[in-house]
C-alpha cells in the first residue's frame, strides 16, 4: 500500500483548480496551432477532433475516479469535478469548432442535428451534460441533496453516446473508437458489481 | 469520344516552382497569381473553373487518404516512403488484345503526357485544386485494346504489407479496387498520373501511376496501380463493398446526393486556414461536359 500511499499524499497537494488551467492552456495551445499552421493544412477538423477526443478521454477520467478510489485506493476525489467541468469545457470547444467552423451556418447545423444520426446523438451527449455542468457547484450539491447523485448519473449515458457518436463518424475499421468504447463500457461495467463490506478503505464523507 | 480535351495553359501558367515551394510565398502573391489563371479558360469547362489555383504541394502531399498507410492524413506523408515503386510492373488481363506485364515506360510509351489542372472533391466533403501531369486513360486502354464485350475497367493498388502499416493492420480490405465504367474510362477528361508539378508522382500521391477522374469523388481516383483488367461484369471496388449504402459504384460528385452521414452541398478547401469559409459543390465537380454519360440514369439510385 505504500505506493497508493505515495500518489495520495502527492495528489493531496496538487489543487484541484490546477485542472482548469492546464485544461483551458492545452485547448488553447491548439487553437494557436491551429491559427499558425501547426496543425497541417486542415486544420479545421483536426482542431474539432482533438476537442472531442479530449472531451472523451475526460469523460473516461471522470468515470474512472470511483473505481480507482473503489479497487485501486487511489483517491482522486477532490479532483472529480474539475475533470467533469473540464471535460464539459472541451464538449462545448468541440461544438464550437463544429458548428462555427466547421458547419458554418445556421441552417447546416440544424440540419446536420436534425438528418445526420452521430451528429444528434453527439448532440445528445453535449445536452445531457449541460445540466451537469450547470449544477457543478457547492449551493446545487446542498440544494439537490441526493438527487443530486441521481442527476448526475446521466453522465453514464453520455458516455455511451459519446463513444458511439465516435465510432459513428470514422470511415473503416481504425481501432481507437473501439478501444474508447470498450473502456467506457468496463467503467461503466464496473458500477454494476456489488458493494462488498470487506475491509472498508478509510474514507471521508464525499460527495 | 469525339474530342480530345484541350488545355489552355500553357507551362507558364504553373506555379513557379519556388512559389510552390513556399507556402507563405505563394500567400501572398494568391491576388497575383489568380489574376494569371484567370486568363487561362478550360475548354468547355464551366465558369468556376476560370480561377482554379492549384493548392501549393504541401498542401497536395501532407493531407491524403491512402489507408495502405493508416486513416490518418499525415499517415501517407509519414509512411510512403517505405513503399517500394522500382521496378513497377503493371498486370494487364481480362478482355482485351494486348494482355501482359508492362513496365511503367512501356504502358505509357509513344503517349503524349500532359499537364492538367483539375478540382479533387473528396467524399469527405474537402477539396483541392492539384496539376497533375499525365496521360490520357483512353490513350493507354486503346493501346491495351479492349474487346468489345469488354464492358468495365478494373483497377488494382499494390500490396507491400512489409512497407505499409494499415495493411498489416487491415483498415479495410486489400488489395484496394477500383473501376470504371468503359464509357467513363474513355472519356477524355480521365488521365492516369504520373506525376505533379512537374515532378514524378510522389508517393503519398500514388507514385508511380495512378487514376484520375476529377467528376467522382475522391476514392474512384485508385493510386499506385499494378493491374488493369478489361471485365464484361461491374468489377467491385472497396469503398462500395464496405458500406455500399454510403458509397455507390458510380460516386459522381453530387451535391443534390447526401451522403447518409453528411451533407455533400458544400465543401471545405484545403489550405484556407481556421476560417476559411465553405464553397458549394459543383455537379460533377464542375465538369458537366460528363453529363451525358449518365442521361438515361437516375443518380440517386446509381449514386
Amino acid at each position: 500500500m505504500a505506493v497508493t500511499d505515495t500518489i495520495n499524499s502527492t495528489l493531496r497537494k496538487v489543487p484541484a483548480w490546477a485542472i482548469y488551467v492546464a485544461g483551458f492552456l492545452y485547448a488553447a495551445w491548439y487553437f494557436y496551432l491551429g491559427l499558425t499552421g501547426g496543425l497541417g493544412v486542415e486544420p479545421i477538423n483536426t482542431l474539432e477532433r482533438k476537442y472531442g477526443l479530449t472531451a472523451i478521454q475526460l469523460i473516461i477520467a471522470g468515470l474512472a475516479v470511483t473505481p480507482l478510489r473503489r479497487w485501486a485506493n487511489i483517491n482522486l476525489m477532490k479532483f472529480r469535478r474539475a475533470i467533469g467541468v473540464t471535460a464539459f469545457f472541451f464538449v462545448l470547444a468541440h461544438f464550437c469548432v463544429w458548428a462555427l467552423l466547421d458547419v458554418q451556418t445556421l441552417a447546416r447545423v440544424w440540419a446536420d442535428i436534425l438528418k445526420r444520426p452521430y451528429i444528434t446523438i453527439g448532440m445528445g451527449a453535449f445536452l445531457l451534460l449541460i445540466p451537469l455542468a450547470a449544477t457543478s457547484n457547492n449551493l446545487s450539491v446542498r440544494k439537490l441533496g441526493p438527487k443530486w447523485r441521481q442527476l448526475h448519473k446521466l453522465v453514464y449515458p453520455a458516455a455511451i453516446l459519446a463513444a458511439i457518436h465516435f465510432i459513428w463518424l470514422v470511415k473503416g475499421f481504425p481501432w481507437e473508437p473501439f478501444i474508447y468504447a470498450g473502456i467506457i463500457a468496463v467503467l461503466l461495467a464496473l458500477r454494476l458489481v456489488p458493494k462488498k463490506r470487506r475491509q472498508p478503505a478509510p474514507r471521508r464523507a464525499t460527495t | 469520344m469525339a474530342y480530345r480535351w484541350k488545355n489552355d495553359l500553357t507551362h507558364a501558367d504553373v506555379t513557379p516552382k519556388a512559389a510552390w515551394l513556399n507556402r507563405r510565398q505563394i500567400m501572398a502573391g494568391a491576388a497575383g497569381l489568380g489574376a494569371g489563371f484567370g486568363a487561362a479558360s478550360i475548354a468547355g469547362s464551366a465558369s468556376a473553373q476560370d480561377a482554379l489555383e492549384p493548392n501549393p504541394l504541401e498542401d497536395i502531399t501532407s493531407y491524403n487518404n491512402f489507408y495502405e498507410f493508416g486513416t490518418g492524413k499525415e499517415d501517407p506523408m509519414r509512411y510512403a516512403d517505405q513503399m517500394e515503386i522500382s521496378p513497377w510492373s503493371i498486370t494487364v488481363d481480362g478482355l482485351c488484345d494486348n494482355p501482359g506485364e508492362y513496365s511503367l515506360g512501356e504502358l505509357t510509351e509513344g503517349l503524349t503526357t500532359e499537364e492538367r489542372i483539375y478540382r479533387f472533391r473528396c467524399v469527405e466533403a474537402w477539396s483541392m485544386v492539384v496539376p497533375w501531369n499525365g496521360i490520357e486513360l483512353g490513350d493507354v486502354l486503346a493501346k491495351l485494346g479492349p474487346k468489345p464485350e469488354a464492358k468495365f475497367v478494373a483497377f488494382e493498388t499494390t500490396v507491400q504489407p512489409e512497407n505499409m502499416p494499415g495493411v498489416r493492420r487491415n483498415v479495410i480490405p486489400f488489395p484496394y479496387v477500383e473501376g470504371l465504367r468503359m464509357d467513363e474510362a474513355m472519356h477524355p477528361l480521365a488521365m492516369l498520373a504520373t506525376g505533379l508539378y512537374g515532378e514524378p508522382m510522389p508517393k503519398q500521391n500514388g507514385a508511380p501511376i495512378r487514376l484520375v477522374v476529377p467528376w467522382k469523388y475522391g476514392f474512384k481516383s485508385i493510386k499506385s496501380i499494378v493491374r488493369i483488367s478489361f471485365v464484361e461484369e461491374q468489377p467491385p471496388a472497396t469503398w462500395n463493398i464496405i458500406n455500399p449504402n454510403e458509397y455507390g459504384f458510380y460516386s459522381n460528385v453530387n451535391p443534390l446526393h447526401s451522403h447518409p452521414r453528411w451533407s455533400q452541398e458544400s465543401e471545405r478547401v484545403i489550405g484556407g486556414g481556421l476560417f476559411s469559409s465553405r464553397q458549394p459543390t459543383l455537379m460533377f465537380n464542375g465538369y458537366s461536359e460528363v453529363a451525358p454519360l449518365y442521361e438515361d440514369m437516375d443518380l440517386d439510385v446509381y449514386f
